[in-house]
């Protein structure tokens, strides 16, 4: 009987936006704005586009180059290399794992917001009222509507790690969807997913454009673009700058999970993936920049309605209480206004000198957010008060649902490629049920995450499933190819595929920068970590309504380490079990 | 003496409607940031109406038409324009309502007196009294369910319809493999096998050069 071939992309666009789809995520929208406010502004570019020149083409190429030349998931090209390297396939699958387990509540929540932007007005817009309706709940008075909303009645946080509370039905519901929604474009395989990347892919941009065009042209958008782009250059020689660069280019770019070398072992073995790799991180850089663009404006326009509404609560507040007629007090006359009456009225002035607060912009474009925060509070604030709120909150959710899936695509892949190859599941089981059972297992542990104390635990998985366990696949991705596989060998691979052999900038990075640059990172991050002590969260206290830290309790730090060591330790396990079986054949073959 | 009795009254006034005092209640509007450009003046003749519809409320509320426009008193009038009203028991001598009286009057008519003024809770504000607020309308399901259910029979769908494709793709393949092994059999019982070659496949006529082999001799670099 004829083996099966391999399913193929349908042509090479699909492969691109596959990549694109995945490595374009909620990454470039909430957490490079962050970065480049805190790093310097415009002048967080040039590290930038050091890092990806030094770092991210290079590794892209590398990872692409190995599906594609293996034509295997991340297990077998790994086990190609080197027998001894099939821990590292273990390692990205075991990662991916992890990673997937917790990326789909996001979609959940995205979801959740999605489907609540269908009314008038949005919910988190107002504060609901208290039981006898003489006033707004006492919580949403403390903080503001939109994280009212976040933290009460999206997430119903608890107060600490250690309350767990229960599941949250609604949450629940909308998990499950979210997996639904996976589990309908990995189904085929390449198939389906090849015609899901068209849209995951390119509708994001659509609205990204759509918030462009509705973002500068939004009152005290300036503002926030100005504050973003005048370059701090004094932030480059800060160490911290330069590190956060390499790391974020390193985690946009996906590296390290096996999505790459399983989309890329669906190519043609002729495809030009060297052309490729530049495309993606290129798209991938610049859609950083134009996503921050986007964010800044949005919080220019943010600031300045806030700078606003405090101005003005500062003006009724001095006429109420001095009955000054309507319209002699204006944002302009303030501070003159203010004098006047400090000097007239002594005493009731000094009696109001508390509530009277100062108002200040820069102040307001100071708050620096990023991640959940990011998208879920500070958009949703400034959406409900733009004009046809509703449009454009359901253009912003479903930008959130494209990006999250085109990822999350992409960590499936991950997990299933290596199982569809494995002879030994792919031959009892159909694909369609491997995925199934994929999608019912993860979805099953993801609903830890929608308990009350779920966030908290979202936030360990985010923080540190994958954060040092992927330096260290990369690192050592790096050298089995370079000094295990031979450098000249992949040369020679690559000109076979390609039709020419890398120049020399490509192998300088290969062979020297990159592993050095990755070395580096993960001594920093070790260092950082044992120095710090104690690890630290952000948990959400009702009471004041607002963030407080609190220590992890002894068992979060347990799961922690156990995430960091399930990933890595398969490396060194996996050399150990193919030496000790190859030991043991060499015995029973001398015995013979 | 008229003189005498019309200062005594505006005395007597005076000391019931001043600020603070007991049963007098603060009002505040804000016609500017209500109406904008259509804002009008206050003036002797809005006080009058103010003080009509403070009468018809006292009216409605104890449903005795004693209280005229005349038992409410305003003073303290400011450019804010905000002022102090207290209303007056013509029945008993110089004494006021008791300000629950008023208030709960004021607060079964609150949209009325609103209307009046073409103003709102916000800007017409009765500084003692607390409106209670309206809570917004709450459809019997809620609408976020409405879209989840119906992106949900969407999805689960799709789902069944790729399922469904699937398994019958893979039968007709099926089918179509053991059709073509059962002809292959077919083929094979009638055919004596030599060595595991059915004969007519082999030329016994004259020997077949193996092509593979054929260009042996420019495999190897000449000497």
């Amino acid at each position: 009987a004829m083996e099966k071939s391999r399913p193929l992309w349908d042509n090479p666009l699909q492969f691109v936006f596959a990549c694109i789809s995945y490595a374009v995520g909620l990454g470039n929208v909430w957490r490079f704005p962050y970065l480049c406010q805190m790093y310097g502004g415009g002048g967080f570019l040039i590290p930038y586009f050091i890092m990806l020149i030094v770092e991210g083409m290079p590794l892209l190429y590398l990872e692409l180059a190995v599906g594609q030349r293996m034509r295997q998931g991340s297990i077998g090209a790994w086990k190609i290399i080197s027998p001894y390297l099939c821990g590292v396939g273990v390692a990205s699958v075991v990662v991916s794992f992890f990673l997937s387990m917790y990326y789909n509540v996001i979609n959940a929540w995205a979801f959740w917001y999605l489907f609540h932007s269908f009314q008038d007005p949005l919910p988190w817009a107002t504060c609901p009222l208290n039981s006898n309706r003489t006033g707004y709940e006492e919580e949403c008075e403390k903080t503001s509507s939109t994280q009212y909303f976040w933290y009460r009645e999206t997430l119903n946080i608890s107060p600490s790690l250690e309350v767990s509370g229960s599941v949250q039905w609604e949450q629940a519901l909308c998990l499950m969807l979210a997996w639904l929604v996976v589990y309908l474009c990995i189904l085929r395989g390449t198939e389906s997913t090849g015609k899901v990347v068209y849209v995951t892919a390119s509708l994001p941009y659509c609205v990204l454009i759509i918030y462009l065009i509705r973002g500068l042209t939004l009152h005290g958008a300036v503002n926030g673009l100005i504050y973003m782009f005048t370059p701090k250059l004094e932030q480059l020689s800060n160490p911290k700058t330069w590190i956060s660069a390499a790391t974020q280019i390193f985690f946009s770019l996906g590296l390290g999970f096996g999505s790459l070398i399983a989309f890329a072992s669906y190519n043609e073995p002729s495809n030009n993936c060297e052309r490729h790799a530049v495309i993606v991180s290129l798209i991938n850089s610049t859609t950083s920049i134009f996503a921050s663009i986007v964010t800044f404006s949005i919080y220019g326009f943010k600031a300045t309605f806030n700078y606003e509404s405090c101005v003005n609560k500062v003006i009724l507040l001095l006429m109420n209480a001095f009955d000054l007629e309507e319209g002699s007090l204006t944002a302009d006359n303030l501070n003159e206004m203010k004098e006047y009456l400090m000097a007239t009225y002594p005493q009731e002035y000094a009696q109001l000198a508390p509530q009277l607060k100062n108002c200040s912009l820069e102040a307001e474009l100071d708050t620096a957010v990023q991640g959940t925060g990011l998208a879920f509070i500070v958009y949703s604030e400034a959406i409900k008060n733009m004009e046809v709120p509703q449009l454009y909150s359901v253009l912003y959710f479903i930008m959130l649902l494209m990006l999250g899936i085109g990822s999350m695509l992409g960590n499936t892949a991950a997990i299933l490629t290596p199982l569809t190859d494995s002879k030994a599941i792919a031959a009892r089981f159909p694909k369609e049920v491997i995925s199934g059972v994929v999608c019912f297992i993860n979805c099953v542990i993801g609903l830890t995450f929608t308990m009350e104390a779920g966030n908290y635990w979202f936030d360990i998985f985010n923080d540190y499933a994958a954060t040092l366990s992927l330096l260290l696949i990369v690192l050592v991705e790096t050298i089995a190819v370079c000094y295990i596989y031979g450098i000249r060998r992949f040369e020679k691979d690559l000109h076979t595929m390609i039709g020419r052999k890398p120049n020399w900038y490509w192998k300088i990075m290969w062979a020297f920068a990159s592993p050095l640059l990755i070395i580096s990172l993960f001594i920093f991050y070790i260092t950082d970590y044992i120095l710090t002590g104690t690890l630290q969260y952000q948990a959400w206290d009702a009471t004041q309504g607002q963030l407080v830290t609190k220590d992890y309790p002894g068992y979060a730090l347990a799961v922690i380490g156990l995430l960091v060591a399930a990933s890595t330790m398969c490396i060194p396990l996996g050399a150990l079990l193919t030496f000790i079986r190859k030991r043991l054949k060499r015995e029973s073959c001398s015995t013979v | 003496v008229l003189l005498l009795t019309l200062s005594v009254v505006a005395i007597a006034d005076a000391e019931l409607c001043k600020p603070d005092a007991q049963n007098a209640f603060k009002v505040r509007l804000s016609i500017k940031t209500a109406l904008g450009d259509n804002a009008y003046a206050w003036d002797a003749n809005e006080e009058f109406l103010f003080k009509a519809m403070v009468a018809f409320a006292m009216r409605k509320y104890s449903s005795k038409s004693t209280t005229q426009i005349s038992n409410v008193l305003l003073c303290n009038v400011t450019d804010r324009v905000s002022f102090w009203f207290v209303v007056t028991d013509s029945s008993k001598n110089v004494t006021t309502v008791p300000g629950s009286e008023v208030e709960a009057a004021i607060r079964m008519n609150r949209n009325r007196i609103n209307s009046a003024f073409l103003l709102s809770d916000k800007t017409l504000q009765f500084l003692k009294i607390t409106s209670t607020l309206s809570p917004p309308v709450e459809p019997s399901t809620p609408v976020w369910l409405i879209v989840f259910g119906v992106v949900l029979c969407l999805i689960v769908a799709g789902i069944v319809f790729l399922v469904v494709a699937g398994i019958r793709q893979r039968k007709k393949k099926n089918k179509e493999s053991t059709e073509r092994e059962n002809l292959e059999e077919k083929v094979e019982v009638t055919v004596t096998v030599e060595n595991g070659i059915p004969c007519e496949a082999l030329d016994l006529k004259a020997g077949h050069v193996n092509g593979v082999f054929a260009a042996d001799d420019e495999r190897f670099t000449s000497l």
